[in-house]
């Protein structure tokens, strides 16, 4: 295992930008969607009312990951996501207003209303997600089969959560595509929760990096949310995996802003108070602007620009037809398509 | 459509005709790729790969680390990328395991994606008992498959339905699941059906999924089957033949989609109805098979309609009791004659 936080990643000023743009617009996504959930669940909170019905589980303070690792992937590399799957989509470069049709439950979504936030399928950049834990892992191992066998070059990231590291399929994963060589990276979030459950009572483990040795493959763990850090972590091992030379699991110390799922009082959780001080992205504002490339008017900028494109895209999908009750039984077979 | 057997026709048994139907397929298409347990140079514990790891290397017929939850699941990500993979589970019992991949994943994505990817892939597993392999290596299980939405699920009897099954199975856009009886495989540590050994058109020979076969045809009672039993069912009606006695036996050949059509056809014409199922009693295929008929028409049958299933226990594993539970055919005869009384 190595710990790439301890020297300052080196990352080029233009990276460093879009860095940061992405995941203002990832978190401007995750607000947004926050109060359109809301808006309309009372008297009191009825978890399937409204246009935005069900469980919803939001990323913010997250997105150093997503955009750290996304950074480096094209459109034609895979993502398999988890249930809290939007800012890896958006840093992946799913259609932001097909995705949000999709969480609106209508027609023009990504899966036409069929599969709503935690079942994003957007196969024109290889983007998945799943509502079980760990269990995104074992297709991502496919897909990087498929690029390989057909030498294109490209990669599957799989993403969990600390949570899903003590299950059977991330272990099945790690085995096999260490086995066979698989371009696969392996990305943990460790945001220390597993709904309410802290990690230090899931795992005896400090780090689940260290677990990569168990299958002959490097484990990383970057440790304080850095994007840089990610970047950079994340660099060496999607290029790894591009040259032919396996998986690589990497780690990152991240934090859940918000509940396990929109409704969550969070009782649970001695730290939440202090949780706002450790927002990545205002942080990250500042070292871009100690560094002198960003300022105030950029700030700005990238911030008005986020929100146009996530009221666009909630304009899209508010106004887009729900699905046809009549259809309920088309797509459970491929022929019916 | 049923491809005629218009080409030469030779004897095949069923693990041979299987493998036949994979190797065409995967000539014609380099997409096509299978991978298990032991599917390589032992040729599968089945026999369902014989011959393959000569033709097509170990980079087409790959054998995978005991991880049915990595290796399923890989599988679905290649179909997703537009590969067409066969994958091995050994068993069905197996499918606890694993059942997240299959269920939640391989069966649901094509519905939650409205469509938007398909998952042209195909899943193959040994069922059956009656060899004292025990309750965990001796299950069919077609009726939870069949129960979850999202997959094709076929049941092969005899080698040229193997051979066309298949081939329609890979060729599927969407998963299928190919179950194939142990006890019709025609192995040689296995005692054999004589029908285990049947003639296989040469060839590209497909059958359609979701049509039933007459295998038999009578007046005056329909045996709706599939499986193993359907040799039971022949072997009853051909002797019940000598008798002047009219079974007509239904080879459902898929459970998902259900023939009900052939099945109210043949019922319409008997009047009554024996179903026989390998897989357990109660929620299963039997109660189906029954329930189509009956919400068809309800007038259609002259008897109470009867069924022969696995009953509502783990499969023991002493001879005798396997043999006290299994649909065997002196009870599917003691059963057919008891409706016709």
């Amino acid at each position: 295992m190595t710990d790439p936080s301890t020297e300052p990643a080196r990352v080029p000023d233009a990276v460093r930008l879009d860095l940061y743009s992405t995941m203002v617009l990832a978190r401007t996504y995750e607000l947004a969607i926050q109060r359109e959930y809301h808006a309309d669940k009372g008297p009191g909170f009825d978890i399937g009312k409204g246009l935005v019905p069900g469980e919803m589980h939001l990323a913010a303070g997250q997105e150093p990951v997503a955009a750290g690792v996304c950074a480096h992937l094209m459109v034609d590399d895979a993502v398999t996501a988890t249930h809290r799957p939007h800012h890896f989509a958006i840093a992946h470069g799913v259609d932001l207003n097909r995705m949000t049709a999709e969480i609106f439950g209508r027609e023009t979504g990504l899966g036409r209303g069929r599969g709503g936030h935690m079942h994003l399928f957007d196969p024109s950049t290889h983007f998945s997600c799943s509502g079980i834990i760990a269990e995104g892992y074992p297709p991502a191992l496919g897909q990087a089969y498929a690029f390989k066998t057909r030498g294109t070059g490209n990669v599957a990231v799989a993403v969990t959560g600390e949570g899903a590291a003590n299950q059977g399929a991330f272990h099945e994963s790690l085995n096999l595509a260490a086995l066979w060589k698989l371009p696969v990276l392996f990305v943990v979030e460790d945001n220390a929760w597993g709904i309410s459950v802290p990690r230090s009572a899931s795992t005896a483990v400090s780090s689940n990096a260290v677990r990569a040795a168990a299958y002959g493959i490097p484990g990383v763990r970057v440790e304080d949310n850095d994007v840089d850090a990610v970047y950079a972590a994340a660099g060496e091992a999607i290029a790894r995996a591009r040259a032919g030379q396996g998986p690589t699991l990497l780690e990152v110390a991240t934090l859940r802003m918000l509940g396990h799922f929109e409704g969550d009082a969070q009782g649970y959780r001695p730290e939440l108070a202090e949780v706002a001080s450790h927002d990545p992205i205002p942080a990250y504002a500042r070292r871009l602007q100690d560094a002198g490339i960003l300022d105030e008017d950029a700030i700005a900028r990238i911030a008005t620009s986020a929100a146009a494109r996530v009221e666009a895209a909630i304009t899209f999908a508010k106004e887009s037809p729900l699905p046809d009750p009549a259809d309920v039984l088309k797509y459970a077979f491929a022929e019916e398509a | 459509m049923t491809t005629a057997p218009s080409t030469p026709v030779r004897r095949l048994n069923t693990s041979k005709a299987m493998a036949e139907a994979i190797a065409q397929e995967m000539r014609a298409n380099p997409e096509v790729i299978y991978l298990g347990e032991d599917v390589g140079s032992y040729g599968g514990i089945f026999s369902s790969t014989v011959g393959l790891l000569d033709e097509f290397g170990p980079t087409r017929i790959i054998d995978t680390p005991i991880s049915e939850t990595a290796f399923i699941g890989l599988g679905i990500g290649a179909a997703v990328e537009g590969m067409r993979p066969i994958v091995e589970l050994m068993f069905a019992d197996f499918m606890g395991v694993c059942l997240d991949q299959i269920y939640n994943h391989m069966a649901k994505i094509h519905f939650e994606s409205g469509g938007h990817v398909k998952v042209p892939m195909v899943l193959t597993t040994g069922v059956g008992g009656g060899y004292s392999d025990g309750a965990q290596h001796s299950q069919c299980l077609w009726g939870t498959f069949g129960h979850l939405p999202g997959m094709k699920v076929v049941v092969p009897s005899n080698p040229a339905d193997a051979k066309g099954l298949m081939t329609a199975a890979i060729r599927d856009d969407g998963p299928v699941v190919y179950m194939y009886h142990k006890g019709v495989m025609g192995l040689a540590w296995m005692a054999k059906n004589q029908r285990s050994i049947g003639p296989v058109p040469e060839g590209e020979y497909l059958v359609p999924i979701g049509t039933a076969a007459v295998a038999h045809e009578g007046a005056d009672v329909t045996v709706v089957t599939l499986g193993l039993s359907v040799h039971h069912a022949l072997d009853v009606a051909e002797k019940l033949a000598g008798e002047g006695i009219g079974v007509e036996v239904i080879d459902l050949r898929s459970v998902v989609p259900l023939d009900r059509e052939t099945i109210v056809a043949s019922v319409a014409k008997t009047g009554r109805l024996v179903v026989v199922d390998e897989d357990y009693l109660s929620y299963g295929l039997s109660g189906e098979v029954i329930a189509s008929v009956v919400e068809a028409d309800p007038g259609l049958l002259t008897a109470a309609p009867r069924r022969l299933a696995m009953p509502d226990i783990p499969i023991p594993y002493a001879h005798v009791l396997e043999y006290a539970a299994l649909p065997r055919p002196e009870r599917i005869e003691a059963l057919v004659r008891e409706v016709l009384a």
